[in-house]
């Protein structure tokens, strides 16, 4: 198998390697491998493929869907936020949940009623299949490929840092090969299981981390505020106390606050790989309880930046935090627990990049197996049985293979973090108002979510561009996140071509029936029979 | 290329399955359901898109007032803590109407049992 060589070269050129940290991590690796395995064995046909039978139960999915949105972006990264740039780091914390009502209260049921296995389903529902999945198709593809960029970078840059010895190539190599082998034999059901693993780890670790701060300030909440309100910096060597809580350390401008929150509260529900979760439940009633229950778990873990990213910056070493930001988690257990738990938080920040690289893998060769390959080269048809899941284990490779490759190339030096931020950006502007507009809206026609995706698209992409993350002083476009102009022009866009184009019989003549499915479940994808 | 299999469809047949699904959205019971859920899901959004919103333009444009001290921490801390709350509380009177919802649905695809011949 392909990670065993890897091993071979981690542990000889790895002197200075904590042991326990190695252990952990292989007993996770170990763990997952053999998750993967079973999900081999037992399943087969494409629905148990894509969909892990539909048989997974709304506690399971509520842990993976906060498994597969968590990233170590929000786990390391808002702790690194927050104990830099303090209150302005928490914001982000709020938004990623605020968010998951969107998907509560208009998506995740319809989908789950009209869909099968990707978003496209739906918009496929009552437009021509293969202009509409082609364009989405793509959307899935180009969302899932810039999310995982940026995270098979972090990923590279965190495993060099947590586990010393460990170059970023081999790093990157060893996460793209691993997820290639979840999603490549285990399909959906290996992917879910490594998600829910995931969601565990990392919260028992947060909550530890959180329980040993608040141990430090005698478990005082008054305490606890009145130390992060007044925390000493020393900048240019002038000592002076800032008030950690205070807004405005990161973010001078509203409007680009605006802005992102609008690109988390519109695009969460428009990301392929969250809503393809919803496709592995039962029915309707089940993805509404595991969107419930994902939201206990990633409110409970947002609320606990507050102690863990917050006393990170009461507790450590300014100077050392900012110099990597990235690790104040990590080296906050480590100085309140040592070196076993310095470990464990790195095993679970290991743990959280594999898992949603995985569920980002899946996503997008789904979307080329049904969507593309079935759906518009295949006009719905498969050649030879069994031919969907062929390609689609193809393309995961492809995809993975990559997304190592680009990581790799790029290296460990490229600032990344903004293919987040677009990805949430195209999310919203593309993929969401179509989305919205096919269930919604009697008159929507294929021309229209052509138009809504296709400008949906272009604009978030063309707005980084232009912007400052990419062009720095002499950005054309203002702003950092692009949501407040593309999602009016993409939601504009499917409006006017819809009205532009004429009347479409199809579409309008089942928009009756998509109601009454969407509505009430009738004739919605069953699970599978044990 | 163009759509030719999907266009192949009798336009005939697609208008006499159209009148059927028809006649059960306006049915009394379908449109009861509907009326539940706009008058639920509508105002549901409109208040969490406002209440998180006001979070951002009070930080934003608002700084006296956010930085105001209220006990240990200050308004801007409490207002986004209170943000998660808000999330839950909301999701959780949601699952309390959506139950309603399913009652409503499932009494009318009883009455219904199977409206469509047509299987995908």
């Amino acid at each position: 198998m392909t990670f065993i060589p890897l091993l071979a070269d981690i542990v000889p050129d790895a002197p200075k390697q904590s042991p326990a940290a190695l252990a952990m991590f292989l007993a996770f690796v170990a763990a997952t491998l053999m998750i993967t395995w079973w999900s081999a064995r037992k399943s087969s046909g494409a629905s148990a493929y894509f969909a892990a039978g539909r048989r997974i139960t709304g506690w399971q999915n509520g842990l993976a869907v906060a498994g597969d949105y968590m990233s170590a972006a929000s786990f390391l990264g808002i702790a690194g936020m927050i104990a830099t740039s303090g209150y302005d780091g928490f914001m982000y914390s709020v938004g990623f949940l605020v968010a998951y009502l969107t998907v509560l209260l208009v998506v995740a049921e319809p989908l789950r009623n009209l869909g099968k296995y990707t978003m496209a389903d739906v918009l496929a529902y009552r437009l021509k299949e293969r202009p509409v999945r082609a364009m989405a198709s793509l959307s899935t593809l180009l969302v899932s490929i810039f999310y995982m960029i940026a995270q098979m970078v972090g990923a590279g840059v965190l495993v060099k840092e947590l586990l010393p010895g460990i170059g970023f190539n081999t790093a990157v190599i060893g996460v793209g090969a691993l997820m290639i082998v979840y999603v490549v034999f285990g399909g959906m059901l290996a992917t879910t299981w490594v998600q829910i693993i995931k969601a565990i780890l990392l919260m028992s670790g947060s909550l530890f981390l959180s329980v040993l701060v608040m141990k430090e300030f005698g478990f005082s909440f008054a305490k606890f505020f009145e130390s992060i309100s007044n925390i000493s910096v020393n900048k240019d060597g002038v000592e002076s106390t800032v008030n950690f809580l205070t807004p405005g350390m990161k973010f001078t401008d509203p409007l680009d606050q605006i802005s992102l929150g609008l690109a988390l509260v519109l695009g969460t529900a428009g990301l392929p790989h969250i809503l393809i979760r919803f496709y592995t439940v039962p029915d309707a009633k089940t993805a509404r309880v595991s969107v419930i229950w994902a939201m206990i778990i990633i409110g409970l873990f947002y609320i606990m930046t507050t102690f863990f990213g917050f006393g990170a910056a009461a507790l450590l070493d300014g100077d050392l935090v900012r110099s990597n930001p990235n690790m104040s988690a990590p080296l906050l257990a480590k100085v309140l627990a040592g070196d076993l738990f310095f470990a464990f938080i790195s095993a679970v920040a290991f743990a959280t990049i594999l898992a949603v690289v995985a569920g980002l893998t899946i996503s997008a060769s789904t979307s080329f197996a049904h969507d593309f390959f079935t759906n518009v080269i295949h006009h719905g048809k498969e050649h030879r049985p069994g031919e969907e899941v062929k390609v689609a284990r193809i393309t995961a490779f492809v995809v993975g293979a990559a997304s190592i490759a680009i990581a790799i190339l790029l290296g460990p030096k490229t600032n990344v973090a903004y293919l987040v931020g677009l990805a949430f950006a195209v999310a919203a502007s593309a993929n969401l108002p179509v989305i919205l507009m096919s269930v919604f809206w009697k008159r929507f026609t294929t021309a229209g979510a052509v138009w809504g995706l296709g400008v949906g698209l272009v604009a978030s992409i063309l707005f980084i561009l232009i912007g400052p993350n990419v062009m720095g002083e002499n950005a054309i476009f203002p702003l950092q996140n692009p949501g407040i102009a593309s999602i009016p022009l993409g939601l504009l866009a499917a409006w006017l071509g819809s009205l532009a184009s004429p009347h479409e019989h199809g579409s309008e003549a089942k928009f009756a029936e998509m109601k009454v499915r969407a509505h009430t479940g009738h004739g919605a994808e069953q699970a599978e029979p044990h | 290329m163009s759509d030719k299999d999907n266009e192949a469809i009798d336009d005939a047949e697609i208008d006499r399955q159209a009148e059927v699904w028809e006649k059960i959205i306006h049915r009394p019971e379908f449109e009861a359901l509907l009326a539940a859920k706009k008058r639920f899901i509508v105002p549901a959004c409109l208040f969490f898109l406002v209440y998180y919103f006001a979070l951002i333009v009070i930080v934003g444009w608002f700084p006296d007032l956010a930085k105001k001290q209220i006990g240990p921490a200050n308004i801007a801390y409490w207002f986004a803590l209170s943000q998660f709350f808000m999330a839950w509380i909301v999701a959780w009177v949601y699952t309390r109407a959506a139950a309603r919802f399913d009652r409503l649905a499932d009494d009318l695809l009883g009455e219904h049992a199977n409206p469509d011949t047509d299987k995908k």
